[in-house]
């Protein structure tokens, strides 16, 4: 097999003014491992390297990828080379002249985040006042005629908002919304027994979710990304390990998902050291994973081998500690008892009205501080 | 989504668009978070999707272009399974 990838996320920074405890980020992401941003040449290269490799699409993301001031420059040369660029941002701070610009630029379609439906709530979540700047940039986009994406990541305080998150993106004239359901890795996991939601919570919000497409069908995309500890089977993520997907650091580092990093027991590449094609196709870390020959029992010889490629190596790894392991969420795998162990603490705290252990929010001195524990 | 008539006039939605991917050797339609792989035939009428002609006009062209008849069956399908993805839109 030799697929080559569809997919590059740029992760210009991890700089961010927002804090939200979800964050998707390394827990080290303010530590030397990612320091030293790539320069505009070095992405510039990246993106070059990326689509000879055969990349389609390109995200643009963070941290807060507005934070770079020569983002439009790098739209620039994604546009030149034919990729279809995605902004993927908080919106924070943004204005309609920059807005602007990046349109000039090529910039192709707007992802805007959202932490909740109303100010109150959204801005609680995100660590900092945010709400009202994205509302204004959900405006400036629709009126630059981009393509927008409501970007939303679901948990126990904002689930019972679902309804009013899809009213809100189909007032804005969007064309996609996303409501993610939190992924336990990074900050998310750190914070897992605070945001995960109960059983009861995600089916209200899935029946939402069904009497909502069924009302606005194609007028407006509803994508709802599974809760996976509460599923009998794991997600494909990514579509398999090394086959479409691979992420860049802000600092180089080439990962084949966005939580790659984490795993300890990985080496990874660095565009400033190896080409694209070279960590794509050579280096051990995209190897390891790929096909089928790494797999252990019960994933071996299931016939869901091709479907879900045996789910998540990170979540393998975070959870029962061995990325070689089958995803632990899957309901034939060894350390299910784990992830069941869980969601039982949740559902037994949340039955009795324990309140949620405090989030720590995503920010510079907490990243350092966990870093220093280790 | 009912079947667009042939007097119709179809276009890409402004979310799409097409996009040689030279490294396989094809022709694409892109859009947000994701991707269809178009053949030839695909490709080609998707550029004749110009926002003026309808679909008879490009059913006409293609026929001509080819020497063939009998063709508006099967630009409808493609162009019905776009529109059911919401790319490709009606009207000028
Ligand atoms: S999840 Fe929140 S804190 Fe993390 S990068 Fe996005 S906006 Fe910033
Ligand atoms: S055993 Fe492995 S391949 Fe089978 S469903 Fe579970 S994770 Fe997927």
């Amino acid at each position: 097999m030799d697929a080559k990838p569809l997919w590059l996320l740029a992760e210009l920074t991890y700089k961010c003014p927002l804090q939200c405890p979800y964050c998707s980020n390394p827990l080290d992401f303010a530590g030397s491992r990612f320091k030293h941003e790539l320069t505009t040449e070095e992405w510039s290269r990246v993106f070059r390297e990326a689509q000879a490799l055969g990349v389609l699409q390109l995200g643009l993301s963070g941290g807060e990828p507005l934070l770079r001031p020569d983002l439009e420059s790098l739209v620039a040369t994604a546009q030149q080379l034919g990729l279809y660029t995605s902004l993927i941002t908080s919106a924070h701070r943004l204005t309609q002249d920059r807005l602007a610009a990046l349109k000039r630029a090529g910039l192709d379609h707007v992802q805007i985040s959202v932490q909740a439906a109303d100010a109150e709530l959204s801005d609680r979540i995100a660590g900092t006042r945010a709400y009202r700047d994205k509302l204004a940039a959900y405006h400036f986009a629709k009126e630059l005629g981009f393509p927008l994406t409501v970007n939303v990541v679901l948990h126990r305080e904002n689930l019972h908002q679902v309804e009013a998150l899809i009213r809100l993106a189909e007032s804005l004239g969007a064309e996609r919304i996303e409501l993610a359901n939190t992924q336990f890795y990074g900050w998310a996991f750190h914070n897992r027994d605070a945001l995960m939601p109960t059983k009861a919570q995600l089916d209200a919000a899935w029946q939402v979710v069904l009497r909502e497409r069924a009302r606005l069908g194609s007028r407006l995309e509803i994508v709802w990304v599974l809760p996976d500890y509460h599923e009998q089977f794991p997600k494909p993520c990514m579509g398999g390990w090394g086959r479409a997907y691979m992420t860049v650091t802000p600092a180089g580092e080439v990962w084949p998902c966005q939580a790659a990093g984490g795993i300890t027991t990985l080496t990874f590449e660095n565009v400033r050291d190896r080409s694209l094609e070279w960590i794509w196709h050579q280096s051990d870390a995209f190897n390891r994973f790929r096909g089928e020959a790494w797999m252990p029992e019960p994933c071996r010889s299931c016939a869901r081998r091709t479907v879900d490629f045996g789910g998540c190596r990170c979540q393998a790894f975070l959870v029962a500690g061995d990325a070689a392991l089958t995803d632990p969420v899957c309901s034939l795998a060894p350390h299910r008892h784990v992830i069941d162990a869980a969601v039982t603490q949740v559902e037994r705290a949340a039955a009795a009205r324990v309140e949620p252990t405090a989030l720590t929010y995503r920010a510079a001195p907490a990243s350092r501080a966990l870093a220093a524990k280790g | 989504m009912n079947p667009a008539p042939a007097a119709a006039v179809p276009r890409l939605h402004p979310k799409a668009r097409l996009q040689r991917d030279e490294v396989r050797g094809r022709d694409v339609l892109l859009y947000p978070e994701g991707l269809v792989t178009l053949n030839p035939t695909g490709a080609e009428i998707l550029g004749l999707c110009d926002g003026v002609r309808s679909v008879a006009d490009i059913v006409a062209a293609l026929e001509q272009r080819y020497g063939a008849s009998g063709l508006v069956q099967d630009v409808m399908s493609f162009l019905d399974g776009l529109g059911a993805k919401g790319l490709v839109i009606y009207g000028r």
